[in-house]
């Protein structure tokens, strides 16, 4: 054992050294670095051109500097962001937030051929300096923890030896020469629980894999990630792949697994190919494959594709998928654990899960505990999305409250809207008022709030959201994804989702209420799988926390939140609107906005079919497109029987 | 043998059967659709089999649990039949009741169940059901119907059992799932008897012979 384990730490060795070696000529060059984002949510708002611009100007103007692609730091609302590293220029790396094409040739103008590091563009510097301030005097990144995502936007995802260089596969090797059972007690003492939703133990998951006796046993990675709004597990594919790898590798070690699969939707194309990529490049090391690093254990991954459904997720639906049929959960137990994959003894984790098992391993699981809460150690990565002004994605301790996370971290509501709730875990959760904003986030806080941790999509709504419509929304998901199979949930979901779609077209009847609430318990309680179990949580949280919302559309025929559509009208307050301004005219597509006797602007209800394209463009000044519900309400103004010319 | 008690009548039954085939084999009735005899990996999907077992937090579908030495079984509490028979209502509530027209007409299972259960069959608390006029007439020996079919399942998953492989395959997803033939590879004839297996164990009228 000794000698074997002496072979394997000479091994990595060699690859770290190697690796290193890369890195330090790459880092201790002079001549410049440009890091860009190049993850889905960067390539979305346009790096690809960034970087292409980024090409042609340094060929153009002549100037030798690396362009270093990486994943995503999470800063999603600053996108396209690119970090400069000007060693030459005597200044820290520098971040650049929106970096389009036209600011992409002005840097190189300025900065790389000029001196100018244009200072208005930048987010901020990467390192504390007397010059320049640095990004992590910001909340929205110094309270942050990462753990998961550390290497996370500092690597090309693309180059494993980036990746060993900063310190990866480390934990393998000292998995390696621990005892099997060992890594599953430090897995089981950091009290880690699984991120894919249910927050199981994962050390209690492994043991009971570790225990089975079975030949073949598989490790299971699921990154089908199909809730609507949350892209967490895509963005640490495209970013640090093989921190995923290398917990995988150390689970297949754990309980004694030969096979592998990576479980990524087919919509995910670029987390496919750098998965793909980083899956050879571990094989090429030795990483993977037959004697890892010469000891005596095997075990190789593949990647497989799923088509996207949500329920694929579920975990034995996940498998059924695997082995090429129809995705459909079946009935538990028998655990996958005990009869997974073809029968096999099979551990499924999350992305987040399994990534977080390398640093467990490097840095023990006291340390792990120290991070977070109790009962729900670690961190915690919600993608936040809706009404906050620094949307994207967030790595924090367990326990941090809501409110220090929608508000000291994303930076609160934007355009001067008060927050009306929060949707946490997805389809699966519920919305929170605010009444809930001091529950610290962690696995049994939120669950006791009627919400769960879910995957960890978050989606925080203002004043304008109409509650009933967002459990419509989410009733709307959850109903068409169902598998089919079970009847609680195949029909349940329907009437439930016909019930919402009615009440918010104002033709909502006194015994819906009781009707939702009672279908909805139903549902809850008989349905086979936990899409159906947890599928009405936005229609029982909404009813308990914005019951009055419920009931002013039934009984009054008013959406509070001026939302639904069927429930309000556009007007023009006459008061407000600025006489021979003709800005929302030309917008409306109905052409039902009219100019009265004394050339302001008024709306023929009759024409109008509730776009709110005038309210857009109503010059902000006038602020004079005002919506008013129940529709009835709204100030009628005289159209004149000769129409009036718009500019005399 | 295992030694069990199901509404507090005293049962012995075959070790790793489950309580559902226990009970019934002791002419004790759970309402049941989608479970067949013999089946190996019961789906569990109609959800009407709830029972309560001593020490449970909440009722478990009688299908899948496995009867267990002085177990405590109840068929027959509020929770259960509440359960029951919501879940009977959603059925009907997706299905064209039109017994007069129907060749199941009288051997129904949903007829049955309702009487049993004391469920209308248009239950008030739903909309009537839209037929969709949908018939599926592509295969050589039988008709499908959608609007009768109530998705139980056995005609896809019994015939897997019983024929080696499926004849049928669900297809759609959420309210819209249907059942829907599936054809051999070509040249190899679609077994006329192994159809009809699958005829005689539909519980409505949704499967029916040709001619
Ligand atoms: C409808 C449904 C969808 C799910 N989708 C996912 C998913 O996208 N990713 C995931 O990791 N777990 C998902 N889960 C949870 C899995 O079934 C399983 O519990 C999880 O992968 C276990 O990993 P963990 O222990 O690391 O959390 C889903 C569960 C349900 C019921
Ligand atoms: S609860 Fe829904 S998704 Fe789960 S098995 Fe039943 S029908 Fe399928
Ligand atoms: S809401 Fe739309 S349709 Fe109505 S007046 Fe304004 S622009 Fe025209
Ligand atoms: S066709 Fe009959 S047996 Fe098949 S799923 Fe429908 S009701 Fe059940
Ligand atoms: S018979 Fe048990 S769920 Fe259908």
């Amino acid at each position: 054992m000794a000698q074997n384990n002496d072979r394997i730490n000479q091994a990595l060795q060699a690859l770290r050294e190697k690796a290193a070696g890369q890195w330090r000529e790459f880092t201790g060059s002079t001549i410049p670095r440009i890091h860009i984002g190049m993850a889905t949510c960067g390539l979305a708002a346009g790096a690809q051109e960034t970087r292409d611009a980024f090409e042609a100007q340094l060929k153009k103007d002549n100037i030798q500097a690396v362009i270093h692609p990486i994943g995503c730091h999470g800063h999603c609302y600053a996108e396209p962001l690119v970090i400069i590293d000007h060693p030459a220029s005597g200044l820290p790396p520098i971040m650049y937030q929106k970096v389009n094409e036209g600011k992409a040739v002005m840097l190189v103008k300025n900065f790389l051929k000029g001196n100018d590091p244009l200072l208005e563009h930048m987010y901020g510097a990467m390192e504390e300096s007397d010059t320049i301030p640095a990004v992590m005097l910001f909340p929205r990144f110094n309270m942050e923890k990462r753990v998961i995502m550390d290497k996370c936007g500092r690597i090309n995802p693309a180059d494993i030896n980036e990746y060993l260089a900063l310190g990866g596969y480390a934990a393998l090797g000292a998995a390696l020469s621990l005892a099997p059972e060992a890594i599953v007690e430090t897995v089981t003492a950091s009290g880690l629980r699984g991120r894919g939703g249910a927050g199981f133990p994962t050390g209690r998951k492994w043991q009971f894999a570790a225990q089975q006796n079975a030949a073949e046993k598989v490790v299971v990675c699921n990154a089908d990630e199909g809730d609507p709004g949350a892209y967490m597990d895509r963005t640490i594919l495209e970013s640090n792949p093989h921190q995923v790898i290398e917990g995988m590798i150390i689970c297949a070690r754990a309980i004694g697994a030969g096979r592998g699969v990576m479980y990524v939707r087919a919509e995910y194309p670029l987390a496919v190919k750098l998965v793909t990529r980083a899956l050879e490049q571990a094989r090429e090391l030795n990483l993977l494959g037959q004697n890892i690093l010469g000891s005596d254990f095997s075990f190789d991954i593949e990647v497989f594709q799923g088509s996207g459904a949500f329920v694929c997720g579920e975990e034995t639906a996940l498998i059924r998928s695997v082995e090429g049929y129809r995705g459909m959960p079946r009935h538990r137990p028998p655990f996958p654990v005990e009869h997974g994959l073809n029968g096999r003894p099979t551990v499924i984790n999350n992305v987040k899960t399994l990534a977080t098992i390398a640093p467990i391993i490097e840095n023990g699981a006291e340390w792990f505990r120290s991070i977070g809460t109790e009962k729900s150690p670690g961190t915690a990565i919600f993608s936040i999305v809706g009404h906050v002004l620094y949307p994207g994605l967030v790595e924090i301790p367990m326990g941090e409250t809501l409110r220090s996370l929608i508000f000291d971290i994303c930076g609160g509501i934007p355009d001067k809207r008060e927050f009306k709730a929060v949707q946490i875990g997805g389809p699966s959760g519920g919305c929170l008022p605010a009444s809930f904003l001091d529950t610290p986030i962690d696995f049994d806080s939120l669950t006791a709030a009627g919400a769960m941790m879910g995957s960890g999509g978050m989606v925080v709504m203002n004043d304008e959201t109409c509650m009933v419509n967002v459990a419509r929304y989410f009733l709307d998901f959850t109903q068409k994804e169902s598998c089919g199979k079970c009847t609680f949930c195949r029909i349940g979901t329907r009437h439930l989702l016909e019930i919402l779609d009615r009440i918010t077209k104002g033709q909502g009847k006194p015994e819906d209420l009781a009707r939702l609430e009672w279908l909805a318990a139903a549902v809850k309680q008989g349905s086979l799988c936990g899409l159906g179990k947890t599928a009405p949580n936005p229609v029982i949280t909404s009813l308990k926390y914005f019951r009055q919302e419920y009931e002013a559309h039934i009984n009054d025929g008013v959406c509070p939140a001026l939302m639904c559509r069927d429930l309000i009208a556009y007007y023009i307050d006459l008061d407000k609107c600025a006489r021979g301004c003709d800005a929302c005219v030309g917008c409306c597509p109905t052409e039902a906005i009219f100019t009265t006797a004394n050339r302001k602007k008024g709306i023929d209800q009759e024409k109008c079919i509730k776009c709110g394209e005038c309210r857009h463009v109503c010059i902000p000044l006038y602020n004079a497109v005002g919506k008013a519900s129940p529709p009835g309400t709204v100030p009628m103004i005289e159209k004149p029987k000769v129409p009036v010319k718009d500019n005399d | 043998m295992i030694k069990l008690y199901i509404d507090n009548w005293e049962i012995h039954a075959t070790e790793g059967i489950s309580v559902l085939q226990a009970a019934l084999d002791s002419e004790i009735y759970i309402p049941n659709l989608c479970w067949v005899r013999e089946m190996t990996d019961p789906p569990a999907s109609c959800r009407l089999c709830f029972v309560e077992i001593a020490g449970r937090p909440a009722p478990v579908t009688a299908c899948t649990t496995i009867v267990e030495n002085d177990m405590e079984v109840h068929t027959d509490t509020e929770a259960v039949r509440e359960l029951q028979r919501t879940s009977l209502k959603l059925l009907l509530s997706a299905h064209h009741v039109d017994c007069g027209h129907c060749p199941a007409n009288k051997k129904c299972e949903l007829q049955n169940l309702a009487r049993f259960l004391k469920v209308k069959l248009k239950p008030a608390e739903f909309p009537t059901y839209q037929p969709t006029g949908l018939i599926d007439t592509s295969h050589p020996h039988l008709d499908y119907n959608r609007d009768r079919c109530v998705l139980c399942g056995r005609c896809v998953n019994a015939c897997r059992d019983k024929n080696g492989r499926p004849l049928f395959t669900f297809a759609g997803r959420g309210s819209e799932t249907i059942v829907t033939p599936l054809f051999p590879p070509a040249g190899q004839a679609l077994d006329k008897d192994a159809s009809l297996v699958c005829v005689d164990l539909c519980p409505t009228g949704a499967l029916t012979r040709k001619g």
